[in-house]
């Protein structure tokens, strides 16, 4: 570790925690339907979406048509994306001539995108024509993101409204997201991206002949605007099979400082709508001091390990930290620090290979997956995450002093209670069963890439990653399978809608509770003792479920290489 | 609930025709009018013809070019299509070797690689990243170290003197952004171009 490193990670977390506050102020102005800015040029087209699509926006839903909305939403998403891919060769926009994707790997693909995962079986470049990676991913990586950020809305509102049925109308909340949130920070992003070297065309891939006179068949594309919103989203999904180490994808240390920060703005601005829209801003605060805390203590850990490199580097006299699988524009601390951030966040790029991560270096981001990605998280998604978690320490805390829970003004009673754990343990039971059956299966088995606990890894870190809807890889597994196409599948879509109907339910059942204030007796929670409870709610139910299976694989893993141990 | 179907095709088209075609066509039109050499993928063209890309890594083999870093880029096979074969620097199909710390893949071939550039130079110490594959398999890139230690074998292929090569490898030395964000780093092909245009070959 040095100095310069250091002190690029504390110039990252400073950027992130200077955004929170004027991209808060922004992000409730327009969930609250107020005038900003943008309004003279993009309320027409607001309005216009609503009059094609019949939406009278006064109009509120409750709970359960809100989140039949989002479903519905969710189908016609994922009819787009498959029917694009098995026709992508007779449809234009492909001049690579991709030919037709397979059914099990549309199917696997479309999944991914609608749950804002953005697994990669594919491998952007050598698979997917231009119009699908516009049309069908572009647009995907959109709304899924717009989704979750909708859905935490809604979650928020259950809070801050009393004895009222109605927690808002999905379209709006979408529709306004994406115009007014999305869309525009994606404009001047993407033009950015170009500017650093990010290629943004719809012309053929270049044949060059290199300077020693050999081939070289360069891919291109439109990059820069998927890759935007992908950052932005928390998406993920690369436009080339090497996501983010892509030179194209992330073509200076200034991008990659850009992609990390914009991959935690509006996750981290979510904590502070919510302090702003129940009315104390430290609310939010806390909230984002719970992520902050565990989020450096990630980052400690993976900087340490990956700059301390492996004992087989160490034996052949090499220093200077485990370079293998990083680019040399990011060096260890760019590459960790990513890594850290795109599974503390739902994001799932990535600008190392996490699979080539020493075992400790690559257990971090294993295990910010398993807390649930709650450490900032996905947009939206991390902060209903967190809501969850929150609603169980504040149980926790009422039992202990025999009183009936209270957060923000709202009683938290069985139901709620009930929600919260249905949602926290249905994941581990996707990755911990599937990863049980993709270590026995003979034909899950030849996917590994590595031989001993690091294979183990490869499967757990799948499965893992599947249910958070996270999409990084420990990409040696070979996932372009039958087996694991479905399985995968089916881990993306328990992980994602197992955990929303649960949050909506409890939006649902919070909207309409009385409003109590604040006594004497009641729990603050905007200080230290909520902070560390929080914590420790957390990292006792995480600790609890997945500790066994990290001891099978990474933890068993450092100490055999400690060991001088091969496999 | 029925009411909510109309929304659920109407809005996903309109917002669909936004950001799947609207805002990335348009983002392409601005992006070629204002950095159209960025939008094109950054190309580097010599007596007309395209010699590669700045940002993209190429294989470089012989002992008068410096080389990059290993590549593990695979290619399909092409007598067998359900297999790959290594294609170092394949730009068409970018990726890592996903070897992990304790794999025996990977210390084979790196203490292979260490060996042979030892015997290359056995006055300095290996850099570690002339022996460890890139993520995506096309770094443009090699560190400072690793470019001083393969002067001595450039200088003598060109003959020319070693202080002038380095002389060219700093010049083509690019710091950290403002100092402190990124690694300090050697764009190979530049350096190469550089020395072509130095000493012709």
């Amino acid at each position: 570790m040095t100095v310069i490193g250091w002190i690029q990670i504390i110039l990252f977390c400073a950027i992130v925690a200077a955004l929170v506050k004027p991209l808060g102020w922004y992000m409730t102005r327009v969930f609250n339907g107020e005038r900003t800015f943008l309004s003279p040029v993009l309320r027409p087209v607001e309005r216009g979406i609503y009059w094609v699509g019949g939406v009278d926006e006064r109009r509120e839903q409750h709970w359960l048509t809100y989140t039949v909305a989002m479903l519905l939403f969710h189908v016609g998403g994922f009819a787009i994306i498959y029917g694009l891919m098995r026709l992508q060769a007779v449809l234009p926009f492909n001049p690579a001539g991709q030919s037709a994707v397979a059914e099990d790997l549309s199917f696997n693909t479309a999944i991914s995108f609608i749950t804002n995962t953005n697994w990669q079986n594919y491998g952007g470049e050598s698979t997917l024509s231009y119009l699908v990676q516009m049309v069908g991913l572009t647009h995907q990586n959109f709304l899924s993101a717009a989704t979750g950020i909708a859905l935490a809305m809604a979650l928020i509102r259950g809070f801050t409204r009393s004895s009222m049925r109605t927690v808002g109308n999905f379209w709006v909340d979408v529709t306004r997201c994406t115009l007014y949130v999305l869309l525009p920070i994606c404009v001047v992003y993407a033009l950015f991206l170009v500017w650093q070297g990010m290629p943004q065309t719809l012309g053929a891939y270049v044949d060059a002949t290199t300077l020693e006179g050999g081939k070289q068949t360069i891919a291109l594309g439109p990059v820069a605007s998927q890759v935007a919103i992908k950052m932005l989203g928390t998406n993920g999904g690369g436009f080339f099979n090497a996501n983010a180490a892509h030179p194209f994808e992330n073509p200076t240390a200034l991008s990659n400082l850009v992609q990390m920060v914009s991959i935690f703005a509006l996750g981290a601005a979510m904590t502070n709508v919510f302090g702003r829209m129940v009315g104390n801003e430290r609310q939010g605060w806390a909230i984002f001091a719970v992520m902050g805390i565990l989020f450096v203590a990630g980052v400690t850990v993976t900087y340490w390990a990956e700059a301390n490199g492996t004992s087989a580097l160490h034996a052949l006299g090499l220093t200077g930290g485990n370079m293998e699988g990083k680019e040399l524009r990011f060096g260890i601390v760019a590459s960790s620090l990513f890594a850290v951030v795109t599974t503390a966040a739902s994001c799932g790029a990535v600008n190392a290979m996490h699979d080539s991560f020493t075992a400790l270096g690559g257990m971090i981001p294993l295990i910010n997956m398993q807390l649930g990605e709650v450490i900032i998280g996905g947009v939206g998604a991390g902060f209903y995450g967190m809501l969850l978690f929150v609603v169980l320490a504040i149980f926790v805390a009422g039992l202990m002093v025999g009183r009936t829970p209270e957060y923000v003004g709202k009683k938290i009673e069985a139901r709620e209670v009930k929600m919260a754990m249905l949602a926290i343990l249905v994941l581990p039971l996707m990755y911990l069963g599937w990863t049980a059956v993709g270590v026995v299966l003979p034909s899950a088995v030849a996917s590994m890439a590595n031989s001993g606990p690091h294979g183990f890894t490869e499967v757990l870190y799948a499965f893992t990653s599947a249910t958070g809807n996270n999409g990084s890889a420990f990409a040696g597994l070979t996932g372009n399978t039958l087996f694991y196409n479905l399985t995968l599948a089916s881990a993306m879509f328990v992980g994602r809608f197992f955990m929303i109907v649960p949050a909506m339910a409890i939006a649902g059942s919070l909207v309409e509770k009385k409003s109590i204030p604040a006594s004497a007796g009641t729990f603050p929670t905007t200080g230290g003792l909520f902070v560390g409870l929080v914590i420790g709610v957390i990292l006792i139910i995480g600790g609890l479920t997945f500790f066994p299976a990290l001891a099978l694989g990474p933890i068993v893993e450092h100490l055999a290489m400690n060991a001088n141990t091969l496999f | 609930m029925l009411r909510e179907i109309r929304p659920a095709i109407l809005v996903l088209v309109l917002l669909t025709a936004i950001t799947g075609l609207a805002y990335p066509l348009a983002i392409t039109g601005i992006a070629g009018v204002i950095f159209p050499r960025q939008a094109q993928g950054s190309l580097i063209e010599q007596d007309g013809k395209v010699i590669g890309s700045a940002l993209i890594g190429q294989e470089f083999k012989e002992d008068k070019y410096f080389h990059g870093r290993p590549s593990a880029t695979v290619a399909p096979d092409p007598n067998d299509a359900s297999k790959t074969v290594p294609a170092p620097y394949n730009a068409a199909n970018s990726g890592g070797s996903n070897l992990g710390p304790t794999s025996k893949a990977l210390n084979d071939r790196v203490k292979e690689d260490v060996e042979k550039l030892k015997a290359e130079n056995p006055s300095a110490s290996v850099p570690v990243d002339l022996v460890t594959t890139s993520g995506g398999g096309l770094d443009p890139d090699i560190s400072p170290d690793a470019a001083l230690f393969q002067v001595p074998r450039v200088a003598k292929a060109r003959s020319m003197s070693e202080d002038a090569v380095r002389e060219l490898v700093t010049q083509n030395t690019q710091g950290r952004f403002a100092g402190v964000i990124g690694e300090p780093r050697v764009n190979v092909l530049a350096l190469n171009l550089a020395l072509d245009a130095a000493k012709p070959k």
